[in-house]
């Protein structure tokens, strides 16, 4: 179907938005690296390692992801008051 | 801590929430939702997530596997904080189709296909069974060590306690679940129980948590001390299980059955997503805080060879604390009981929708559907419900209750997880097709049975010859070392392979097929969700009777709301009196989607169908439609242009016949104007010929007769000529001799021989001679001819006092220009285009002046010799041009 076309440029509480998205969709690419990080840790086995620091490590990241996510989510959870075609060409990237 | 007690406080438990699900269905039924419908309720109805697995089971992972076991809450998180990627295009489109169900997302994504629905509805309930089994067997162990802390009381054998706790839950499931057929799948009753499960359990392994740390480690400080001290310290991070776990879990959240009836089923709008997104990794997390220092004190503080899948019960009984471990027991309960119960829901819904009710349209052929299909549907979906729960039961008895509970769980977990490559290829590419969701999730799960499944069972199904040597002996397809891939873990190794299979075929088959029309329009439905409404298939205006669609509705949807449905519709149409509305494309669409939220896309498709009476719309129909159509086209395009053809002779014979038309009038004023002209001297002549036959005249009058009659004759001979002359130019058929001559003789020719004319006139010549120093090649006697009309008509009506002709040459691109000009009054504008008509002559001349053929004559000639005359306007006088080409070739 015709897409209907979309401006070039945005303004600016539209451009916010679009940023917020992609804010969006980058969190759970950092959140994979953060949580596939451990993988390249030292073994534990050395007894250098404190399994104390790992749990803190795993919670505080977790904490942080989901902190970083509720800032997000009001914003995203906003309806769209700019014309749905914007957002769903938007979408088409995804 | 009597056995009796437990049996009782978990009785009343039961009720309580049985109260809780009967209160909010009647509030709901009275369309007073409020707080139940808030982002909060939602985000507890994930929970379910977390069942006696995590409850119970990740403890015990956590003291075999250490930090492993977080890998399995990890994985949701960040699914859920990356919602914007792919649970909202679910959730969404979930809204738009009315998704009843996993199943129904594939079937009807696919062409609401229905051999793919049973597909997903085996898968599902394969994979499932073990998780079941695995929440029965929690609460029988639970039951357990509540029975030996209690040695002396009568108990029941741990068989009988998994078989009462089955069929209440079946029970609670059937009487919350299948009370009715809403218009979307959902469940406030059960969905509002299920969010006051999720708060009991966390507050309880909080509060066991919280018991752990403060009361037995001495705090924060002390527990951190504790965790480095133990046993788990000596854990290794396996970084093939730790991504492949991480993964599964993160696929398995969306594709769990239950997981996907709480997040896109039982959804309402999207805010609800938004905030989930972030709250439920935080119960998550929640859940998870307090696991290692319960695992940690367990290892310390119980007897060697304790199982460590109870040390959530067994931790606060070791320390007297029977309260505490009261509480503990009923959040593992609530964590079994609140998963069972939607799986449960969730399966007995795909069951009815895709196996039990196509079964049932096809075994009966005709038309009208007038039993109670309602009455079927719910009790398609007991009996589903009974029998889940029955195999899960199954599972139980056979694996013999054995195994630890996150190996059983992770089994299920890579089970679902063959739904993924068909489910995300389904909502982001266009180009997947059935055949390819066919082959591909045949393949992953047979794989998946014959590496993880079946080897889970021992050597009970498959013989333990083929796990150790291969299938027939091949080495290389061992169930546990697909070829050769030895090092893998077991559960790495099926992942890997079913998956990699999985996709590899998806993608491959969907390349290679062709997709039908119903499937590429659910595609283009899916994929561009966002677009706005493409709308599901659009019906024609069939032979549907209104009557047999309200029958058919009322069976499905119960008398009451199948009437109010009607009745807006008819409204909406315009009718006031009857309630019944017209079969319209629109309210056809609209009623399969409203059909679609009771029975699934495919079996309302195929309902309405039916009686629409387009019971068989195969491909190969559409396609003769196609060809009839484009055959209609070619023949109308045909038609078209024989019109065209048709239209274009009729102008030109138009054409033509006003040309002769105007040809046939120039004639007849041509005629009538020679007649005249000859009428005139011929009437002189014979008027004085007769005077001259009367004789007897005297001779100056004879001779004066007869210098008339001469006169009148050579005039009368002149006009011949010139007609003559004319005749000849025009039809094109004179005689040039060519030749080479000077414009300046033929200009000399011309006054010399024209010197008679009015010879008592003094004109003065204005010449150019080296201008007039032109050689060319023409029919110079023809040419002088023109010049001396031109200046013949100069000297006669020149009417100036001095008057001067003026002749100008001038060569110019391989043409000779010549103007002849006088300084007379000229020719009135409005004549100057008549001056080369035939027998035009200037208004008030004198007849005797001429006959009015010169310039129509110059024009034919200068014409025949290839060129143009013209009126010259704004010269002062009468002006024209003559324009020749330098050379002709000889005609």
């Amino acid at each position: 179907m015709k897409r209907p076309r979309r401006p070039l440029f945005l303004g600016r509480i539209p451009y916010r938005r679009r940023r917020l998205r992609d804010a969006a969709r980058l969190l759970p690419v950092a959140g994979v690296f953060l949580m596939i990080l451990p993988i390249l840790w030292t073994p534990a086995d050395g007894g250098q390692r404190l399994l104390s620091s790992d749990v803190i490590w795993f919670f505080l990241t977790w904490a942080v992801l989901i902190l970083l996510a509720a800032a997000l989510a009001p914003g995203l959870a906003k309806p769209d008051e700019t014309r749905p075609g914007e957002a769903s060409g938007d979408e088409e990237e995804g | 801590m009597s056995f009796n007690l437990l049996v009782a406080s978990c009785l009343a438990y039961v009720i309580f929430l049985f109260a809780v699900a009967f209160l909010v269905e009647r509030r709901s039924g009275q369309g007073k939702l409020g707080w139940l419908r808030s982002p909060m309720v939602y985000t507890l109805s994930l929970s379910i997530y977390c069942t006696a697995w995590t409850f119970y089971g990740a403890v015990g992972y956590a003291a075999r596997s250490g930090l492993e076991f977080i890998t399995i809450y990890l994985g949701p998180t960040l699914v859920f904080i990356g919602w914007w990627w792919i649970l909202r295009k679910l959730v969404h489109i979930g809204r738009r189709q009315r998704l009843t169900s996993i199943a129904d997302l594939i079937s009807s994504r696919y062409g609401k296909s229905n051999s793919l629905g049973v597909l997903v509805t085996v898968i599902a309930i394969v994979a499932v069974t073990p998780y079941i089994a695995l929440q029965l067997q929690s609460v029988v162990l639970a039951f357990e060590v509540f029975a030996n802390a209690a040695p002396g009381e009568a108990r029941p054998a741990a068989g009988q306690t998994a078989i009462w706790v089955a069929v209440g839950l079946a029970l609670f499931t059937i009487l919350f679940g299948t009370r009715n057929l809403d218009a979307k799948e959902q469940h406030t009753g059960i969905v509002a129980a299920i969010a006051v499960e999720a708060v009991v359990k966390l507050v309880a392994l909080i509060a066991v948590g919280c018991f752990v740390v403060w009361g037995l480690a001495g705090g924060v400080s002390g527990i951190m001390a504790k965790i480095d001290a133990s046993s788990l310290h000596d854990w290794q991070l396996q970084p093939g299980r730790w991504t492949a776990i991480l993964f599964l879990a993160g696929a398995a959240v969306i594709c769990l059955p239950r997981m996907f009836q709480v997040i896109v089923v039982e959804n309402s709008d999207e805010r609800q997503l938004a905030r989930a997104s972030w709250a439920f990794p935080a119960y998550m997390l929640a859940m998870s805080l307090f696991i290692i220092p319960i695992a940690v004190m367990g290892i310390e503080r119980l007897p060697e060879g304790a199982n460590p899948d109870m040390f959530v019960l067994t931790l606060p009984l070791a320390e007297g604390q029977g309260a505490l471990a009261m509480l503990a027991f009923l959040g593992g309960f609530s964590s079994a009981t609140s998963m069972v119960i939607v799986e449960a829901i969730a399966l007995a819904t795909m069951v009815s929708n895709h196996i039990v009710i196509p079964t049932w349209l096809r075994l009966r052929r005709s038309g009208a559907i007038s039993e109670d299909v309602r009455s079927l549907v719910l009790n398609a979906r007991r009996i589903s419900i009974a029998l889940v729960l029955a195999l899960g039961l199954g599972y139980y008895r056979v694996s013999g209750g054995s195994g630890a509970l996150a190996e059983i769980g992770l089994i299920s977990f890579a089970g679902v997880a063959q739904f993924l490559p068909v489910m995300i290829g389904g909502i982001f590419w266009r180009g997947a097709t059935r055949t390819g969701a066919l082959l591909g999730l045949g393949t992953g799960f047979a794989l998946w049975a014959y590496c993880l499944f079946l080897p889970s069972f021992g050597d009970a199904i498959l013989p333990a010859s083929v796990l150790q040597q291969g299938l027939w002996g091949f080495g290389w397809l061992r169930p546990e070392a697909m070829f050769g891939t030895e090092v893998m873990d077991p559960l790495v190794h099926a992942l890997f392979w079913s998956l990699i299979a999985n996709t590899a075929v998806f993608c491959a088959a969907s390349i290679l097929s062709f997709p039908g029309p119903v499937e590429r329009l659910q595609s283009a439905v899916f994929v561009n969700v966002f677009d706005g409404p493409v709308g599901p298939q659009r019906w024609a205006r069939g032979e549907a009777e209104p009557e047999a669609l309200l029958v058919m509705t009322q069976r499905i949807m119960g008398e009451e709301e199948a009437q109010g449905l009607f009745e807006r519709a008819a409204r909406d149409q315009g009718k006031s009196e009857s309630m019944l509305p017209d079969p319209t494309p629109a309210f056809l669409a609209a009623l399969e989607e409203k059909l679609a939220g009771s029975i699934g896309a495919a079996t309302a498709h195929a309902m309405i169908s039916k009686l629409v009476g387009l019971d068989t719309v195969t491909v190969e129909d559409l396609m003769v439609v196609a060809r009839e159509s484009a055959q209609l086209m070619e023949h109308s395009a045909q038609l078209e242009e024989q019109r065209g053809a048709l239209s274009r002779t009729a102008t030109a014979l138009r054409e033509a016949n006003e040309k002769l038309t105007a040809l046939s009038v120039q004639k007849d004023a041509f005629l009538s104007q020679i007649s005249h002209e000859l009428r005139t001297p011929m009437t002189s002549i014979r008027a004085f010929s007769e005077i001259l036959a009367e004789g007897d005249l005297p001779p100056g009058t004879v001779a004066r007769s007869g210098g008339i009659i001469r006169d009148e004759a050579v005039r009368l001979t002149r006009l011949l000529d010139d007609l003559l002359d004319l005749s000849v130019l025009e039809s094109g058929k004179v005689q040039l001799s060519v030749s080479l001559v000077s414009m300046r003789d033929m200009i000399d020719r011309a006054i010399l021989a024209t010197e008679k004319v009015k010879p008592e006139r003094d004109i003065e010549f204005t010449r150019d001679t080296i201008a007039e120093s032109v050689w060319m090649r023409t029919d110079a006697d023809r040419l002088t001819q023109v010049f001396i009309n031109l200046i013949a008509n100069a000297r006669k009506y020149c009417d100036s006092s001095h008057p001067r002709i003026r002749i100008a040459v001038r060569v110019k691109g391989g043409r000779v220009r010549v103007d002849v000009s006088d300084n007379g009054k000229g020719i009135p504008k409005a004549l100057q285009s008549m001056v080369f008509e035939k027998f035009w002559r200037l208004p008030g001349e004198a007849r005797a002046s001429g006959a009015g053929l010169g310039l129509a004559i110059c024009r034919e000639i200068v014409t025949n010799l290839g060129g143009s005359i013209d009126y010259l306007p704004g010269q002062g006088g009468a002006a024209f041009r003559v324009v020749l080409p330098l050379r002709i070739d000889p005609g």
